[in-house]
């Protein structure tokens, strides 16, 4: 019964979701209040619907309901009730579900926080909602309906994909899935924006916060992923350049370049027509990012159900959207005029440099997942692409992606001077260069993370010069200039604390430069010296968990003959499904990881896998730092989007070099 | 600008989301009928020396693991085979790399993401091809050779370069006409 009250829901959803594309266009074109006015209750209704849905499937995965093809292929009675939800997004009908429901919420958000918009923006942005909902309602119930049944019922569920059962994975899709549908509401502003022929900086005010949160869910998931990747697969790295990696990594750079962009417009009332690209492309790139994984049309080492049936509905949706867009872009935005010229030195000019230096990390990363497809499809010829290219090709763009990071900030408007800005820089310059030359040359350290650990400083300090500088710190008395940090707006807060964030991922990347590993055989007593410490094996047990047993190994890992820690590497075998898993036994102290993993037993012997992972937490802090700092700011776009008239008062006490 | 580049610069995203919409089309259109298969791309190993790894022999059976400096200095070319007991294009290839072994050719095994009492079952059943044997279980290695899947084979030289590799099974035509020229041209 539940299955189909969900079945059904999510029919009345694609129902709700085609007049919600409809109505309010026709509405706004023939200036009728009535039709326009149907959107925000339409966006409520689907969005109910689509919540209906998916409790019935989290109802069907917690109850174990067997006669549901879904759960029998993806759920166990055995599974832990944590994991039998997060099971629900852990295969494609049910994440498609999930993508759905994220964008629902969204559509209802603007429905119901968008009262202050213009009648008929509000009403063309939520009819391009009501068209993707009804785009991925269609894809759900024709080629991926989680609600089959099958019958006779399955005696028990095939279990969840082992990998997948981890605290990690049940939270990195709802927040990637938050980030690519964030990029479809910018994309439905500027599809709506297309249609009304008009950007201003009130539109600039309206798509950054989303923007900001589809970046801060991408910022937050990507983490997320690279974490997984180090302590679950056991291989000790965190990025791989994997296509399925890359197809998060490229809506990232779009958003973060339109956020970026969406500034300019608000403030200076420019790049317009430039930002409009931007919010069509982040979403195309999410759709595409979709597409790759979900058609089987690229290989990687994360491994998902393709199918080419379903890859053809996600070109064909593509299509529609994308080559509408597109299309509409290339009709309707030669009649935009494009306003305000500006200086190249000053701060639209140094945001302006942000975007050509992203969008050419983007295209690099984006040729380099496709290239390798498309070569094989023209010439039969065929190449692979790996870190190498990677690693070589984007990092003499992210240099000077780097470089302007910390001056940008410090740029008034309009017209700026470059060597005032340079000299109020000149102890970050310092820092970076006393951190280069010390750990290169006395360190030892090899180049490549040197110059990392010198640009981490550089971002940091150059994010604590931003402040600083507003607050015209050692300059006026402490007391005002702490009254000045009080009404700093915190948008400003924000941007420096996620440049601080990259900084912070900066030096834990050039950390993990000097990681060192070993492989050893050990019998239980023996012991082994590795990154200054001695490693004691003292035993392999098994180990018994709910739907797994494990061997697992205990190692005292000792310095000067005192035990400092002792950790656990483990090999889970799951009998259903008959997979293996290594958990990595990590141990950290915020400056260096400790990190051990078991490998095979012979002749009385365990191989163990040793790595001294020098900064790597450091890595993810600064991810989860960067996404902070589109928090903080979100918090002040909350201020002035919904009280206008407290905007005066924040931007006046705020004003420095804002 | 004039007002038609204009124009047909705005138009550029569309023209090019067109091309590589067609291009996505015929890709989707070559997975279904076989012509278009992403797991044929070849290794950016070509002419490169071995990547760094090693890796211990299976359990409970007596052929040695495989390391890199295994690889370096040989006497003649060998052949490095990823398998797997699951696999079952492996059983494909199975009487070819017997073919192999009986010829004297080396054969060196790499048992990936498998367990090892699968492994030592399935070699017991069709017999033991390998010279050595390492149990690959976590896939790392698989990773540093760029493995798209099992099986997977590479014509390591007597220096260490990679000199072929096939992705796929052995068959007695691939066998034929592509490995034995490159046999002999290494040897």
């Amino acid at each position: 019964m539940i299955p189909e009250l969900g079945h059904f829901a999510l029919a009345l959803a694609l129902a709700l979701a085609l007049a919600q594309s409809v109505l309010p266009v026709m509405g706004a074109q023939w200036r009728d209040a009535r039709l326009m006015g149907a959107a925000a209750p339409l966006a409520l209704g689907s969005a109910l619907a689509v919540i209906i849905a998916f409790g019935a499937l989290i109802a069907a995965f917690v109850q174990n309901d067997t006669t549901v093809l879904n759960v029998v292929q993806n759920s166990h009675s055995a599974k832990p009730l944590l994991y039998k939800i997060s099971g629900v997004w852990g295969n494609h009908e049910g994440s498609m579900l999930l993508w759905l429901l994220v964008l629902a919420l969204c559509g209802a958000a603007v429905a119901s926080f968008g009262r202050n918009l213009p009648s008929s923006l509000q009403a063309r942005v939520l009819a391009v909602l009501g068209m993707i909902m009804t785009g991925f309602a269609l894809f759900i119930l024709m080629t991926s309906n989680p609600f089959t049944r099958v019958w006779p019922p399955a005696p028990d569920g095939q279990g969840l994909n082992p990998l997948l059962q981890d605290i990690g994975l049940a939270l990195h899709p709802p927040l990637l899935y938050g980030g690519y549908v964030g990029t479809a509401v910018t994309f439905a502003f500027a599809v709506a924006a297309l249609i009304e022929g008009r950007v201003d900086a009130a539109w600039g005010a309206w798509v950054r916060p989303w923007a900001l949160s589809a970046w801060a869910f991408l910022t937050a998931g990507i983490t997320l992923g690279s974490w997984w990747a180090y302590y679950e697969l056991g291989w000790g790295g965190y990025w791989f350049w994997d296509p399925v990696e890359n197809a998060s990594l490229l809506p990232w750079l779009a958003t973060t370049a339109l956020l970026h962009s969406a500034i300019v417009v608000e403030k200076r009332g420019a790049l317009k027509i430039w930002t409009v690209l931007l919010a069509l492309l982040a979403f195309a790139l999410s759709l595409l990012g979709t597409f790759m994984v979900r058609s089987g049309v690229l290989n990687s080492v994360h491994s998902f159900a393709a199918d080419p049936a379903r890859g053809v509905f996600i070109l064909g949706m593509l299509a529609v959207y994308v080559g509408g867009a597109f299309a509409l872009f290339a009709w309707r935005a030669p009649s935009m005029v494009p306003q305000g010229s500006f200086a190249p030195i000053s701060r639209e000019g140094a945001l302006v440099l942000n975007n050509l230096l992203l969008c050419c990390i983007a295209a690099v990363v984006l040729v380099g997942t496709l290239y390798p497809m498309f070569l094989d499809l023209i010439a039969g010829r065929l190449i692979s692409v790996g870190p190498p290219f990677f690693n070589s090709a984007t990092l003499p763009l992210a240099l000077p992606l780097v470089a302007a990071m910390a001056l940008g900030p410090l740029m008034p408007w309009k017209r700026a001077v470059l060597w005032p800005v340079v000299q109020r820089l000149w102890w970050a310059a310092l820092a970076m260069a006393a951190v280069f030359a010390v750990t290169w040359t006395i360190l030892r350290v090899p180049f490549w993370p040197a110059l990392g650990f010198g640009v981490g400083v550089w971002l940091i300090a150059g994010a604590k010069a931003d402040i600083i500088e507003r607050i015209q710190l050692f300059r006026v008395p402490l007391r005002t200039a702490l009254a000045r940090a009080r009404g700093l707006p915190l948008s400003a807060w924000g941007a420096a604390i996620a440049h601080a964030g990259l900084g912070v991922s900066a030096l834990g990347i050039a950390g993990m430069g000097l990681a060192t590993e070993t492989l050893v055989a050990l019998a239980p007593g023996q012991s082994t010296h590795f990154a200054g410490y001695e490693w004691r094996l003292e035993g392999v047990r098994d180990a018994q968990g709910p739907n797994w047993t494990s061997r697992r190994a205990e190692v005292t890992v000792l310095r000067d003959g005192r035990a400092v820690v002792t950790m656990r590497p483990q090999r889970r075998y799951f009998p259903i499904g008959r997979t293996t898993t290594t958990e990595a036994a990590i141990s950290t102290n915020f400056l260096r990881d400790l990190y051990a993993v078991l490998g095979e037993e012979r002749e009385g012997q365990a191989v163990l896998r040793l790595h001294n992972n020098t900064l790597a937490p450091w890595i993810w802090l600064g991810g989860l730092i960067m996404a902070l700092g589109a928090v903080v700011s979100l918090a002040d776009r909350r201020v002035r989007v919904a009280a206008p008239q407290r905007r005066a008062k924040v931007a006046q006490a705020g004003m420095g070099q804002a | 600008m004039s007002k038609t580049s204009r124009r047909l610069l705005l138009a550029a995203p569309l023209g090019l989301a067109a091309a590589g919409g067609v291009g996505f089309w015929y890709m989707l259109d070559g997975l279904q009928d076989g012509s278009y298969d992403p797991r044929t791309v070849p290794s950016a190993l070509l002419g490169r020396p071995v990547p760094e790894f090693s890796l211990p022999p299976v359990d409970e059976q007596p052929l040695a693991g495989l390391a890199r400096a295994d690889l370096l200095n040989l006497p003649r070319p060998v052949l490095v085979n990823f398998w797997a007991s699951w696999c079952v294009p492996c059983i494909i290839e199975h009487p070819q790399l017997m073919t192999l072994q009986r010829e004297g050719i080396p054969v060196f095994g790499v048992n990936y993401k498998d367990k090892a009492g699968d492994a030592r079952a399935f070699l017991a059943r069709r017999g033991n091809p390998y010279a050595r044997l390492a149990a690959d279980e976590p896939g790392r290695a698989a990773i540093e050779f760029g493995v798209y899947g099992v099986p997977e084979t590479y014509l390591v030289d007597r220096q260490g370069i990679i000199r072929w590799r096939w992705p796929g099974p052995i068959t007695t035509e691939v066998l034929e006409q592509d490995l034995r020229p490159l046999l002999r041209r290494f040897a």
